[in-house]
């Protein structure tokens, strides 16, 4: 069974900073995280390794230094890492970050399943991983929880709001995952041995064979207009006084405002 | 401070501090009460290989030595010394096997300790057999290919959790110091039970039980050693192991001064925080300096019996002594630095506190350690004329 995994390297929690020109990630002298979400995503695609079978490759798109969060998988076990960089990526959206991942996978080719965190914590679209299955046209099954493969079949549990939903879904697919589905592993001294020497092949636009107007910038049919952080709400107001009271005024105010 | 270590040794050193802040600081207040053995934390330790620390790649571990115990220890106790037991009494009830274990007994035991699978523990200790080790009362009389265990060892440290024990017992009283035998067994062998947990001032989340033996029935193949050699896997062992209880103090210290030069730079008081108060720097100064001096004669030791020293026992005694002295000295003070709060279990250097007195006591109270060291400065001396 080979499963890809597609991770992202974000800024720690805690410290998002925008470029309020160009309304994207401040990533210098950031400290930069593996999404936490894509832990699980690893943490999954090992798990059913160790019961199936097969490899696990872990790609990412991303400068350079995004090699070292791919040596921090292979310290978790992963069998394989790509880091898939380029200048002619820079400025990609959602729909550009997906026809660049989804073009790495075609040129890794064979694959059962593409596992990928629900959303990154930096931009929040949970757009992307769908976003490959569609470019793959494979199906897709988003916040999952569970999965359970049984002969080309897999069975997956979605955490939904307020309930779980159990779809079956023929391979190969792609899976988006949440964070209660595992506890992503302890790296391993072994792995980290193994993660020093590995040597992370980097892939560019013309190695995933991708067209120079699908990519980058340029290949992004949306662009960020503005970020702000709204301003807070205020607080709400509580009626004293007999029931009687309180809903005479409720209604009075309502009536104010034109609600009813 | 940059002790040299390799980049083996530093990569260790970040897995156990991975550990104890991801999975020992979200459990340690709640496991000090419930004293509920860490078992998930056993589990991240096996993950990341370090459960074989100190045990050799052919019987499935990671081949480290005495100093990368140590650190490990250390680094697990600065967030937690009672979790961190479950880890370094492994060490110790292992001890024995790694020294002088056959081929057969290590292919047997080794690769499930090393792989987490099992956890291992040391019976030495019994009700009237304390700092007297002579005076121990369990036996182990032959019988054809066996020998009969008969007796209880106290306070011994994962007892009911380890399924692997190293065991000292009286095999031929006339023979006196060469009359004790070591044996390694097994939880769930046919007469061997566990007494109740005890209930303890510190180390909590470390569970300390009775062994119970009533005619346990052991092959001859389980012995450690040749017969009569009892006493000496013991001293043996204890002398490589003294080094982790040195660690496991310098770490509980490391903690509570952490916690004490972090709530000195936030409590204000007369104004101002109490951090710019020389009475209470003079005492972070003092703590830190203490903690950095037995980190070294820790570390210097470790070293030595790494690089082969056999007369390491003057020096595992001393780092042991100054380290756990220095642990109570150090915790005491955190205590102080927090005041009324520091007393309170809303903070946590009482636990600290609590948790470094046994450091002074167990593997050899400190003040046998200080008779070990004043007989062998008198053997050196003796040895020069």
């Amino acid at each position: 069974m080979n499963i890809v995994v597609c991770i992202k390297q974000v800024p720690g929690t805690t410290q998002v900073k925008i470029n309020p020109e160009t309304n994207t990630l401040i990533r210098e002298g950031v400290e930069s995280i593996v999404n936490p979400f894509d832990e699980n995503a690893i943490e999954a695609a090992l798990q059913l390794r160790d019961k199936h079978g097969g490899k696990v490759t872990v790609i990412t798109m991303g400068p350079p230094q995004a090699v070292n969060a791919l040596k921090d998988t292979i310290a978790l076990g992963v069998d394989e890492a790509i880091l898939v960089s380029d200048r002619a990526f820079a400025g990609s959206d959602t729909w550009a970050t997906s026809y660049t991942l989804a073009s790495t996978i075609k040129k890794i080719g064979a694959f059962d399943l593409i596992i990928c965190g629900k959303q990154a914590i930096d931009g929040d679209t949970a757009q992307v991983g769908p976003g490959v299955s569609e470019f793959l046209k494979i199906p897709q099954v988003t916040f999952a929880v569970g999965v359970e493969i049984n002969n080309g079949v897999m069975k997956v549990n979605r955490l939904l709001e307020d309930t779980n939903e159990i779809v079956e879904v023929k391979l190969p697919a792609l899976i988006t995952v949440v964070k209660q589905m595992n506890t992503p592993r302890m790296p391993s001294f072994k792995g980290k041995i193994k993660a020093k020497s590995a040597v992370i092949p980097q892939w560019g636009a013309k190695d995933i064979n991708a067209e120079d107007n699908c990519i980058g910038q340029k290949g992004s049919p949306t662009s960020v207009v503005k970020i702000f952080t709204p301003p807070p709400k205020g607080g709400g107001e509580i009626l004293h006084g007999s029931v009687d009271e309180m809903v005479d005024a409720l209604v009075k105010k309502l009536r104010d405002r034109k609600v009813c | 401070m940059d002790y040299g270590f390799t980049e083996e040794q530093k990569m260790i050193q970040e897995l156990a501090r991975k550990i104890a802040i991801e999975k020992e600081l979200p459990i340690r207040a709640e496991r000090d009460e419930t004293g509920e053995f860490p078992w998930e934390v056993v589990k991240s330790l096996a993950e990341a290989n370090l459960t074989g620390i100190g045990i050799e790649e052919k019987y499935g571990g990671i081949g480290g030595g005495t100093l990368e115990y140590c650190i490990t220890t250390e680094e697990l106790s600065t967030v937690c010394g009672g979790i961190a037991l479950a880890f370094a009494a492994t060490g110790l009830g292992t001890m024995p096997i790694i020294l002088f274990g056959t081929d057969e007994q290590k292919q047997k035991y080794l690769p499930d300790i090393a792989a987490g699978k099992k956890l291992a523990a040391f019976g030495l200790t019994e009700a009237n057999a304390g700092s007297d080790a002579g005076g121990m009362q369990t036996t182990a009389k032959k019988d054809g290919d066996y020998f009969i265990l008969n007796g209880t060892k106290q306070w011994i440290t994962n007892g009911g959790e380890a399924g692997t024990y190293s065991v000292i017992a009286i095999t031929d009283r006339k023979k006196g110091a060469r009359g004790a035998s070591a044996f390694i067994l097994e939880k769930d062998m046919p007469g061997f039970t566990f007494g109740k947990k005890e209930n303890k001032m510190g180390i909590r989340a470390s569970a300390t039980r009775e062994l119970v033996f009533q005619d346990c029935k052991v092959h001859k193949s389980q012995m450690l050693g040749k017969e009569g050699m009892g006493f000496i896997v013991a001293m043996k062992t204890l002398d490589r192991t003294r080094p982790g209880i040195a660690a496991q103090a310098v770490g509980i210290a490391q903690g509570a001064l952490n916690e004490a030069l972090k709530y000195s730079r936030q409590r204000e008081q007369f104004g101002a925080k109490i951090s710019t108060f020389q009475a209470v720097q003079h005492m972070i100064s003092d703590m830190a300096t203490q903690v950095e001096a037995a980190r070294c004669l820790v570390y210097a030791t470790a070293r030595a019996i790494d690089s082969g020293s056999t007369e390491t026992s003057k020096m595992s005694a001393m780092c042991k002594l100054f380290a756990s002295d220095t642990a109570m000295k150090v915790t005491t003070d955190a205590v102080q630095v927090f005041g009324g709060y520091g007393y309170m279990k809303e903070y946590p250097v009482e636990k600290m506190m609590r948790d470094a007195k046994i450091t002074q006591i167990y593997e050899g109270t400190n003040q046998i350690q200080r008779n070990v060291i004043a007989l062998e400065l008198i053997k050196e001396m003796a040895a020069k004329k």
